[in-house]
Protein backbone atom coordinates (compact mmCIF):
# COMPACT_ATOMS: atom_id res chain seq x y z
CA UNK A 1 0.00 0.00 0.00
CA UNK A 2 1.35 3.72 -0.52
CA UNK A 3 2.55 4.95 2.67
CA UNK A 4 2.99 8.65 1.42
CA UNK A 5 0.64 10.05 3.26
CA UNK A 6 1.51 8.40 6.79
CA UNK A 7 2.51 11.49 7.87
CA UNK A 8 -0.43 13.42 6.29
CA UNK A 9 1.80 15.69 4.20
CA UNK A 10 0.17 18.67 2.80
CA UNK A 11 -0.87 17.38 -0.81
CA UNK A 12 -4.57 16.92 -1.55
CA UNK A 13 -5.10 12.77 -1.66
CA UNK A 14 -7.55 12.10 -3.92
CA UNK A 15 -10.64 9.45 -2.76
CA UNK A 16 -10.38 6.16 -2.53
CA UNK A 17 -6.38 6.89 -1.13
CA UNK A 18 -5.18 4.51 1.28
CA UNK A 19 -3.35 6.84 4.17
CA UNK A 20 -2.48 4.58 7.72
CA UNK A 21 -4.15 6.36 10.50
CA UNK A 22 -4.40 4.62 13.50
CA UNK A 23 -0.82 2.95 14.76
CA UNK A 24 -0.93 -0.38 16.49
CA UNK A 25 -1.11 1.13 20.05
CA UNK A 26 -4.07 3.41 19.56
CA UNK A 27 -5.55 0.27 17.33
CA UNK A 28 -4.73 -1.97 20.72
CA UNK A 29 -5.72 0.31 23.64
CA UNK A 30 -9.38 1.14 21.47
CA UNK A 31 -10.27 -2.63 21.27
CA UNK A 32 -9.14 -2.92 25.12
CA UNK A 33 -10.77 0.09 26.42
CA UNK A 34 -14.20 -1.28 24.25
CA UNK A 35 -14.52 -4.15 25.87
CA UNK A 36 -13.86 -2.75 29.86
CA UNK A 37 -16.00 -0.01 29.18
CA UNK A 38 -18.75 -2.44 27.70
CA UNK A 39 -18.12 -4.52 31.01
CA UNK A 40 -17.59 -1.73 33.16
CA UNK A 41 -20.96 -0.69 32.11
CA UNK A 42 -23.13 -3.46 32.48
CA UNK A 43 -21.59 -4.69 35.79
CA UNK A 44 -22.41 -0.90 37.16
CA UNK A 45 -25.78 -1.01 36.14
CA UNK A 46 -25.57 -3.91 38.34
CA UNK A 47 -24.41 -2.99 41.00
CA UNK A 48 -26.28 0.50 40.67
CA UNK A 49 -29.66 -1.63 41.49
CA UNK A 50 -28.37 -2.82 44.74
CA UNK A 51 -28.84 0.73 46.18
CA UNK A 52 -30.43 2.69 43.43
CA UNK A 53 -30.37 5.67 44.97
CA UNK A 54 -27.67 9.08 44.65
CA UNK A 55 -26.72 11.48 47.37
CA UNK A 56 -25.05 14.42 47.77
CA UNK A 57 -21.87 15.03 50.47
CA UNK A 58 -20.28 12.32 52.90
CA UNK A 59 -23.06 10.12 53.73
CA UNK A 60 -26.26 8.81 52.13
CA UNK A 61 -28.64 5.94 53.29
CA UNK A 62 -32.56 5.65 52.88
CA UNK A 63 -32.96 7.85 55.50
CA UNK A 64 -30.96 10.46 54.07
CA UNK A 65 -32.53 12.90 51.21
CA UNK A 66 -31.11 10.83 47.71
CA UNK A 67 -31.35 13.56 44.76
CA UNK A 68 -32.00 10.81 42.30
CA UNK A 69 -34.01 7.90 42.34
CA UNK A 70 -32.87 5.57 39.64
CA UNK A 71 -34.63 3.09 37.91
CA UNK A 72 -34.16 -1.05 38.62
CA UNK A 73 -31.77 -1.57 35.36
CA UNK A 74 -33.48 -4.90 33.36
CA UNK A 75 -31.66 -7.84 32.67
CA UNK A 76 -30.53 -7.18 29.12
CA UNK A 77 -28.60 -4.40 29.86
CA UNK A 78 -26.77 -5.82 33.40
CA UNK A 79 -24.09 -8.19 33.77
CA UNK A 80 -24.68 -10.71 34.89
CA UNK A 81 -28.55 -10.88 33.74
CA UNK A 82 -30.00 -11.82 36.90
CA UNK A 83 -29.53 -9.29 40.30
CA UNK A 84 -25.98 -11.02 42.20
CA UNK A 85 -23.98 -8.01 43.45
CA UNK A 86 -20.54 -10.19 44.35
CA UNK A 87 -20.88 -11.42 40.73
CA UNK A 88 -21.21 -7.51 39.76
CA UNK A 89 -18.52 -6.47 41.64
CA UNK A 90 -15.93 -9.35 40.50
CA UNK A 91 -16.36 -7.87 36.88
CA UNK A 92 -16.04 -4.33 37.30
CA UNK A 93 -13.34 -4.38 39.83
CA UNK A 94 -11.26 -6.64 37.80
CA UNK A 95 -11.82 -4.74 34.91
CA UNK A 96 -11.69 -1.27 36.68
CA UNK A 97 -7.98 -2.66 36.62
CA UNK A 98 -7.92 -3.20 32.84
CA UNK A 99 -9.65 0.22 31.89
CA UNK A 100 -7.18 2.76 34.80
CA UNK A 101 -4.24 0.68 33.35
CA UNK A 102 -4.90 0.74 30.08
CA UNK A 103 -5.84 4.54 29.58
CA UNK A 104 -2.54 5.15 31.94
CA UNK A 105 -0.49 3.15 29.43
CA UNK A 106 -2.58 4.47 26.03
CA UNK A 107 -1.78 8.68 27.57
CA UNK A 108 1.91 7.85 28.23
CA UNK A 109 2.29 6.09 24.87
CA UNK A 110 0.49 8.79 22.92
CA UNK A 111 2.76 11.10 25.12
CA UNK A 112 5.88 9.49 23.81
CA UNK A 113 4.92 8.64 19.85
CA UNK A 114 3.27 12.36 20.01
CA UNK A 115 -0.45 10.99 18.99
CA UNK A 116 -1.77 14.10 21.51
CA UNK A 117 0.03 16.47 20.15
CA UNK A 118 -0.18 15.80 16.12
CA UNK A 119 -3.92 14.29 16.45
CA UNK A 120 -5.67 15.77 19.87
CA UNK A 121 -4.23 19.26 20.04
CA UNK A 122 -7.19 21.72 19.88
CA UNK A 123 -6.10 24.82 18.09
CA UNK A 124 -7.05 28.19 18.63
CA UNK A 125 -8.81 27.93 14.63
CA UNK A 126 -10.28 24.95 15.68
CA UNK A 127 -13.00 26.46 18.24
CA UNK A 128 -13.41 29.96 16.54
CA UNK A 129 -17.44 29.63 16.26
CA UNK A 130 -17.42 30.47 12.02
CA UNK A 131 -14.90 26.92 12.01
CA UNK A 132 -17.77 25.19 14.60
CA UNK A 133 -20.20 26.27 12.68
CA UNK A 134 -18.82 24.73 9.42
CA UNK A 135 -17.80 21.52 11.31
CA UNK A 136 -21.71 21.05 12.80
CA UNK A 137 -23.06 21.97 8.90
CA UNK A 138 -20.42 19.85 7.40
CA UNK A 139 -21.65 16.86 9.95
CA UNK A 140 -25.14 17.43 9.00
CA UNK A 141 -24.33 16.89 5.37
CA UNK A 142 -22.52 13.64 6.91
CA UNK A 143 -19.81 14.86 5.90
CA UNK A 144 -17.08 13.77 8.66
CA UNK A 145 -13.24 14.94 6.89
CA UNK A 146 -11.81 18.33 5.72
CA UNK A 147 -11.03 17.13 1.88
CA UNK A 148 -7.78 19.22 2.45
CA UNK A 149 -6.71 17.37 5.11
CA UNK A 150 -8.76 13.94 5.13
CA UNK A 151 -6.42 12.41 7.87
CA UNK A 152 -7.00 15.14 10.54
CA UNK A 153 -9.59 15.07 13.29
CA UNK A 154 -12.65 17.52 13.01
CA UNK A 155 -13.45 19.71 15.74
CA UNK A 156 -16.22 18.04 17.13
CA UNK A 157 -14.11 14.77 17.45
CA UNK A 158 -10.89 16.12 18.39
CA UNK A 159 -13.30 17.89 21.85
CA UNK A 160 -15.06 14.57 22.45
CA UNK A 161 -12.27 12.32 22.13
CA UNK A 162 -10.04 15.30 24.46
CA UNK A 163 -13.26 14.79 26.82
CA UNK A 164 -13.51 11.42 27.29
CA UNK A 165 -9.53 10.83 27.34
CA UNK A 166 -9.11 13.82 29.80
CA UNK A 167 -12.44 14.04 31.49
CA UNK A 168 -14.71 11.42 31.47
CA UNK A 169 -12.67 8.75 32.02
CA UNK A 170 -10.59 9.86 34.44
CA UNK A 171 -13.12 11.27 36.38
CA UNK A 172 -14.51 7.74 36.83
CA UNK A 173 -11.47 5.79 37.88
CA UNK A 174 -11.38 8.47 40.52
CA UNK A 175 -14.48 8.61 41.78
CA UNK A 176 -14.67 4.94 41.30
CA UNK A 177 -10.98 4.87 43.69
CA UNK A 178 -12.45 7.30 46.04
CA UNK A 179 -15.77 4.96 46.78
CA UNK A 180 -12.77 2.15 48.15
CA UNK A 181 -12.62 2.71 51.75
CA UNK A 182 -9.10 1.58 51.98
CA UNK A 183 -8.22 3.98 48.72
CA UNK A 184 -9.98 6.30 51.29
CA UNK A 185 -7.32 5.84 54.04
CA UNK A 186 -4.29 5.74 51.48
CA UNK A 187 -4.91 9.10 49.67
CA UNK A 188 -7.74 10.98 51.67
CA UNK A 189 -7.15 13.64 48.92
CA UNK A 190 -9.65 11.91 46.61
CA UNK A 191 -12.52 12.72 49.32
CA UNK A 192 -11.58 16.89 49.56
CA UNK A 193 -11.70 16.55 45.96
CA UNK A 194 -15.46 15.14 45.35
CA UNK A 195 -17.04 16.32 48.50
CA UNK A 196 -17.32 12.82 50.12
CA UNK A 197 -17.67 9.85 49.38
CA UNK A 198 -21.61 9.78 49.02
CA UNK A 199 -20.63 12.41 46.10
CA UNK A 200 -18.04 10.57 44.61
CA UNK A 201 -20.32 7.74 44.23
CA UNK A 202 -23.05 10.56 42.34
CA UNK A 203 -20.32 12.13 40.24
CA UNK A 204 -18.92 8.23 39.71
CA UNK A 205 -22.25 7.57 37.93
CA UNK A 206 -22.71 10.94 35.82
CA UNK A 207 -19.22 10.18 34.50
CA UNK A 208 -20.37 6.87 33.77
CA UNK A 209 -23.44 8.29 32.11
CA UNK A 210 -21.13 10.81 29.66
CA UNK A 211 -18.78 7.51 28.75
CA UNK A 212 -22.00 5.38 27.68
CA UNK A 213 -23.62 8.54 25.89
CA UNK A 214 -20.18 8.96 24.15
CA UNK A 215 -20.01 5.81 23.26
CA UNK A 216 -23.79 5.47 21.45
CA UNK A 217 -22.85 9.10 19.18
CA UNK A 218 -19.27 7.17 18.61
CA UNK A 219 -20.99 4.18 17.11
CA UNK A 220 -23.51 5.88 15.39
CA UNK A 221 -21.14 8.17 13.57
CA UNK A 222 -19.23 4.85 12.99
CA UNK A 223 -22.15 3.81 10.65
CA UNK A 224 -22.64 7.17 9.26
CA UNK A 225 -19.52 7.72 8.42
CA UNK A 226 -19.01 4.08 6.65
CA UNK A 227 -18.59 1.33 9.18
CA UNK A 228 -16.54 -0.85 6.78
CA UNK A 229 -13.76 1.73 6.21
CA UNK A 230 -13.85 2.77 9.35
CA UNK A 231 -13.90 -0.41 11.89
CA UNK A 232 -11.25 -1.98 8.93
CA UNK A 233 -9.09 1.55 9.67
CA UNK A 234 -9.44 0.47 13.27
CA UNK A 235 -8.35 -3.26 12.78
CA UNK A 236 -5.77 -2.45 10.21
CA UNK A 237 -4.95 0.73 10.82
CA UNK A 238 -5.52 1.63 6.96
CA UNK A 239 -8.26 4.46 5.99
CA UNK A 240 -9.61 5.09 2.50
CA UNK A 241 -10.18 8.33 2.04
CA UNK A 242 -14.19 9.07 1.52
CA UNK A 243 -15.86 10.13 -1.84
CA UNK B 1 -20.64 -4.15 -0.30
CA UNK B 2 -24.48 -3.67 0.75
CA UNK B 3 -24.33 -7.15 2.56
CA UNK B 4 -20.68 -6.41 4.29
CA UNK B 5 -22.41 -3.15 5.29
CA UNK B 6 -25.22 -4.43 7.06
CA UNK B 7 -23.18 -7.27 8.47
CA UNK B 8 -20.89 -4.66 10.32
CA UNK B 9 -23.25 -2.32 11.21
CA UNK B 10 -25.40 -5.11 12.80
CA UNK B 11 -22.03 -6.57 13.92
CA UNK B 12 -21.24 -3.24 15.89
CA UNK B 13 -24.53 -3.09 17.73
CA UNK B 14 -25.37 -6.68 18.68
CA UNK B 15 -21.47 -7.50 19.53
CA UNK B 16 -22.13 -4.93 22.71
CA UNK B 17 -25.14 -7.34 23.35
CA UNK B 18 -23.43 -10.59 22.72
CA UNK B 19 -20.31 -9.12 25.27
CA UNK B 20 -23.18 -8.85 28.03
CA UNK B 21 -24.61 -11.51 27.22
CA UNK B 22 -21.21 -13.74 26.90
CA UNK B 23 -19.64 -12.68 30.42
CA UNK B 24 -22.88 -14.91 32.20
CA UNK B 25 -21.17 -17.59 30.31
CA UNK B 26 -17.90 -17.00 30.69
CA UNK B 27 -18.26 -17.17 34.59
CA UNK B 28 -19.67 -20.56 34.20
CA UNK B 29 -15.84 -21.45 32.91
CA UNK B 30 -13.32 -22.46 36.09
CA UNK B 31 -10.43 -21.49 34.57
CA UNK B 32 -12.10 -17.58 33.20
CA UNK B 33 -13.70 -17.43 37.07
CA UNK B 34 -10.52 -18.17 38.46
CA UNK B 35 -9.00 -15.07 36.66
CA UNK B 36 -11.95 -13.21 37.06
CA UNK B 37 -11.91 -13.64 40.97
CA UNK B 38 -7.84 -13.02 41.03
CA UNK B 39 -9.23 -9.49 40.39
CA UNK B 40 -9.50 -9.57 44.76
CA UNK B 41 -5.86 -10.76 45.05
CA UNK B 42 -4.43 -8.00 42.56
CA UNK B 43 -7.21 -5.38 44.36
CA UNK B 44 -5.47 -6.01 47.52
CA UNK B 45 -2.05 -6.18 46.68
CA UNK B 46 -1.84 -2.41 44.83
CA UNK B 47 -3.92 -1.17 47.55
CA UNK B 48 -1.74 -2.59 50.45
CA UNK B 49 1.46 -0.96 48.28
CA UNK B 50 -0.20 2.55 47.82
CA UNK B 51 -0.93 2.49 51.23
CA UNK B 52 0.70 2.65 54.74
CA UNK B 53 0.10 -0.32 56.96
CA UNK B 54 -1.60 1.98 59.64
CA UNK B 55 -2.93 4.41 57.24
CA UNK B 56 -5.88 6.02 59.01
CA UNK B 57 -9.62 5.82 57.94
CA UNK B 58 -10.67 9.39 57.76
CA UNK B 59 -12.48 10.58 61.21
CA UNK B 60 -15.33 12.88 61.45
CA UNK B 61 -16.70 15.91 63.45
CA UNK B 62 -19.63 14.91 65.81
CA UNK B 63 -21.88 17.31 63.66
CA UNK B 64 -20.92 15.01 60.62
CA UNK B 65 -22.66 12.10 61.81
CA UNK B 66 -25.67 10.94 59.70
CA UNK B 67 -28.82 12.12 61.72
CA UNK B 68 -30.09 8.67 61.67
CA UNK B 69 -27.53 5.74 61.18
CA UNK B 70 -29.26 2.64 59.43
CA UNK B 71 -29.12 -0.71 60.64
CA UNK B 72 -28.78 -4.17 58.25
CA UNK B 73 -28.02 -7.78 58.06
CA UNK B 74 -29.25 -9.14 61.00
CA UNK B 75 -31.50 -6.74 63.48
CA UNK B 76 -31.96 -8.93 66.15
CA UNK B 77 -30.09 -12.52 66.55
CA UNK B 78 -33.31 -13.86 68.15
CA UNK B 79 -31.81 -17.00 69.67
CA UNK B 80 -32.94 -18.32 73.28
CA UNK B 81 -29.64 -17.95 74.14
CA UNK B 82 -28.72 -14.35 72.63
CA UNK B 83 -32.53 -13.32 74.61
CA UNK B 84 -31.37 -14.50 78.31
CA UNK B 85 -28.07 -12.32 77.18
CA UNK B 86 -30.00 -9.65 76.37
CA UNK B 87 -32.52 -9.46 79.52
CA UNK B 88 -29.55 -9.72 81.62
CA UNK B 89 -28.09 -6.07 80.07
CA UNK B 90 -25.27 -8.71 79.05
CA UNK B 91 -24.26 -9.01 82.49
CA UNK B 92 -23.32 -12.34 81.34
CA UNK B 93 -22.12 -12.18 78.38
CA UNK B 94 -18.24 -12.68 77.62
CA UNK B 95 -16.22 -12.49 74.86
CA UNK B 96 -13.84 -15.97 74.06
CA UNK B 97 -10.40 -14.92 72.82
CA UNK B 98 -8.83 -18.53 71.67
CA UNK B 99 -7.22 -20.18 69.00
CA UNK B 100 -3.18 -19.78 68.87
CA UNK B 101 -3.04 -17.36 71.57
CA UNK B 102 -0.96 -18.14 74.93
CA UNK B 103 -3.92 -17.12 77.28
CA UNK B 104 -6.99 -17.76 76.20
CA UNK B 105 -9.17 -15.06 78.00
CA UNK B 106 -13.06 -14.41 78.66
CA UNK B 107 -13.57 -10.73 78.39
CA UNK B 108 -17.01 -9.22 80.43
CA UNK B 109 -17.94 -6.04 79.05
CA UNK B 110 -16.48 -4.15 82.12
CA UNK B 111 -13.26 -5.85 81.12
CA UNK B 112 -13.69 -4.30 77.78
CA UNK B 113 -14.24 -1.12 79.15
CA UNK B 114 -11.53 -1.35 81.86
CA UNK B 115 -8.84 -1.37 78.61
CA UNK B 116 -7.99 1.67 77.54
CA UNK B 117 -10.56 2.62 75.05
CA UNK B 118 -10.61 4.89 71.54
CA UNK B 119 -13.44 6.59 70.14
CA UNK B 120 -13.63 7.03 66.59
CA UNK B 121 -16.50 8.89 64.12
CA UNK B 122 -15.79 7.01 61.02
CA UNK B 123 -17.89 6.44 57.74
CA UNK B 124 -19.43 3.08 57.43
CA UNK B 125 -19.85 2.16 53.93
CA UNK B 126 -22.27 -0.88 53.07
CA UNK B 127 -21.34 -3.31 49.71
CA UNK B 128 -24.72 -2.12 48.34
CA UNK B 129 -23.51 1.35 48.07
CA UNK B 130 -24.50 3.76 51.04
CA UNK B 131 -22.25 5.05 53.29
CA UNK B 132 -23.49 6.63 57.12
CA UNK B 133 -21.09 8.42 59.54
CA UNK B 134 -21.44 7.55 63.73
CA UNK B 135 -19.03 7.30 66.28
CA UNK B 136 -17.62 4.02 67.73
CA UNK B 137 -16.00 2.84 71.19
CA UNK B 138 -14.32 0.85 72.50
CA UNK B 139 -10.75 -1.03 73.59
CA UNK B 140 -8.04 -1.63 70.29
CA UNK B 141 -8.06 -5.10 68.75
CA UNK B 142 -4.34 -5.41 68.75
CA UNK B 143 -4.27 -4.65 72.50
CA UNK B 144 -6.73 -7.68 73.23
CA UNK B 145 -4.79 -9.90 71.03
CA UNK B 146 -1.73 -8.96 72.50
CA UNK B 147 -2.97 -9.40 76.12
CA UNK B 148 -4.12 -13.13 74.65
CA UNK B 149 -0.36 -13.73 73.12
CA UNK B 150 -0.66 -14.40 69.78
CA UNK B 151 1.43 -17.38 68.83
CA UNK B 152 3.65 -17.47 65.75
CA UNK B 153 1.40 -19.47 63.34
CA UNK B 154 -1.16 -16.79 63.65
CA UNK B 155 -1.84 -15.56 60.04
CA UNK B 156 -5.47 -14.54 60.84
CA UNK B 157 -8.36 -13.50 63.03
CA UNK B 158 -11.60 -15.30 63.07
CA UNK B 159 -14.88 -13.50 64.72
CA UNK B 160 -17.87 -16.04 65.53
CA UNK B 161 -21.13 -14.20 66.63
CA UNK B 162 -24.33 -14.82 68.01
CA UNK B 163 -26.34 -14.29 65.00
CA UNK B 164 -27.55 -17.62 62.55
CA UNK B 165 -27.63 -18.18 58.91
CA UNK B 166 -29.00 -20.77 57.83
CA UNK B 167 -28.02 -22.76 61.29
CA UNK B 168 -24.78 -21.95 61.46
CA UNK B 169 -23.29 -18.28 62.89
CA UNK B 170 -22.43 -15.93 60.85
CA UNK B 171 -18.89 -15.19 60.97
CA UNK B 172 -15.85 -13.15 59.55
CA UNK B 173 -12.02 -12.98 59.50
CA UNK B 174 -9.69 -10.41 58.65
CA UNK B 175 -5.27 -10.87 58.52
CA UNK B 176 -2.87 -9.31 60.82
CA UNK B 177 -2.50 -5.96 59.07
CA UNK B 178 -6.13 -5.06 59.78
CA UNK B 179 -6.28 -6.98 62.81
CA UNK B 180 -3.06 -4.44 64.35
CA UNK B 181 -4.48 -1.38 62.85
CA UNK B 182 -5.20 1.12 65.41
CA UNK B 183 -8.56 1.69 64.46
CA UNK B 184 -10.08 -1.60 63.95
CA UNK B 185 -11.67 -1.61 67.82
CA UNK B 186 -14.07 -3.58 69.81
CA UNK B 187 -17.19 -1.43 69.53
CA UNK B 188 -19.68 -1.28 72.53
CA UNK B 189 -20.45 1.89 72.41
CA UNK B 190 -22.15 4.19 69.34
CA UNK B 191 -22.97 7.52 69.45
CA UNK B 192 -21.75 7.52 72.88
CA UNK B 193 -24.76 4.79 73.89
CA UNK B 194 -24.14 1.25 74.59
CA UNK B 195 -24.44 -0.54 71.59
CA UNK B 196 -28.05 -1.47 70.68
CA UNK B 197 -29.60 -4.97 69.49
CA UNK B 198 -29.86 -3.69 66.00
CA UNK B 199 -26.74 -2.32 65.73
CA UNK B 200 -24.72 -5.51 66.97
CA UNK B 201 -24.97 -5.32 70.98
CA UNK B 202 -23.46 -6.20 73.13
CA UNK B 203 -20.24 -5.80 71.23
CA UNK B 204 -18.86 -5.39 67.42
CA UNK B 205 -15.82 -5.13 65.15
CA UNK B 206 -15.14 -1.90 63.51
CA UNK B 207 -12.43 -2.55 60.73
CA UNK B 208 -12.66 0.82 59.01
CA UNK B 209 -10.75 0.52 55.82
CA UNK B 210 -12.93 -2.59 54.46
CA UNK B 211 -16.67 -2.64 53.79
CA UNK B 212 -19.55 -3.14 56.20
CA UNK B 213 -20.17 -7.15 55.98
CA UNK B 214 -16.67 -7.45 57.71
CA UNK B 215 -17.76 -5.03 60.69
CA UNK B 216 -19.55 -8.35 62.70
CA UNK B 217 -22.00 -7.82 65.17
CA UNK B 218 -23.00 -9.90 68.17
CA UNK B 219 -19.37 -10.92 68.92
CA UNK B 220 -19.33 -13.86 70.50
CA UNK B 221 -15.79 -15.57 70.09
CA UNK B 222 -12.38 -13.94 68.68
CA UNK B 223 -9.73 -17.36 67.17
CA UNK B 224 -6.32 -16.62 66.23
CA UNK B 225 -5.81 -18.87 63.28
CA UNK B 226 -2.99 -19.97 61.00
CA UNK B 227 -5.28 -20.86 57.82
CA UNK B 228 -8.92 -20.10 56.76
CA UNK B 229 -9.27 -23.29 55.58
CA UNK B 230 -11.80 -25.65 57.57
CA UNK B 231 -14.01 -22.84 58.99
CA UNK B 232 -17.29 -22.64 57.18
CA UNK B 233 -16.51 -23.55 53.96
CA UNK B 234 -13.39 -22.03 53.89
CA UNK B 235 -13.23 -18.56 52.36
CA UNK B 236 -13.39 -16.83 55.43
CA UNK B 237 -16.54 -15.47 55.97
CA UNK B 238 -20.75 -16.13 55.51
CA UNK B 239 -20.93 -14.11 52.74
CA UNK B 240 -17.92 -15.21 50.74
CA UNK B 241 -18.21 -18.96 51.34
CA UNK B 242 -22.22 -18.38 49.90
CA UNK B 243 -22.39 -15.35 47.55
CA UNK B 244 -18.59 -14.92 46.13
CA UNK B 245 -18.10 -11.88 47.97
CA UNK B 246 -14.82 -10.66 48.11
CA UNK B 247 -12.82 -11.84 51.59
CA UNK B 248 -10.25 -8.87 50.99
CA UNK B 249 -13.53 -5.95 51.24
CA UNK B 250 -11.17 -2.72 50.97
CA UNK B 251 -13.24 -1.80 47.39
Amino acid sequence: MDARFRSGAGETPPPGTPIHRHRLATRLWHWVNAVAVIILLGSGLGISNAHPRLYWGRYGANFDPAWLQLPRFPAWITIPASYNLAISRRWHLFFALVLGFGLLAHLLWSLANRHIQRDLRVRRSDVTPAHLWADLRAHWNFRFHDPERPRAYNAFQKLSYVAILFVALPLAILTGLALSPAMDAAWPWLLDLFGGRQSARSIHFLAATGIALFTIVHLALVILAGPVNEVRSMLTGWWRVPE
Amino acid sequence: MIARRTLITGGITGGAGLLLAGCDRVVQIPAARKILFAGEDMQRGLQRALMDRGALAPEYRPDQRSPIFRANGTYDPGTAAYKALAAGGFADWRLAVGGLVERPLRLSLADLRALPNRSQITRHDCVEGWSAIGQWTGPMLGNVLKAAGLRRAARYIVFTCADLYGGAPYYESIDLVDAFHPQTILAWAMNGRPLDVPHGAPCRLRVERQLGYKHAKYLMRIDAVATLSGIGRGKGGYWEDNVDYDWYAGI
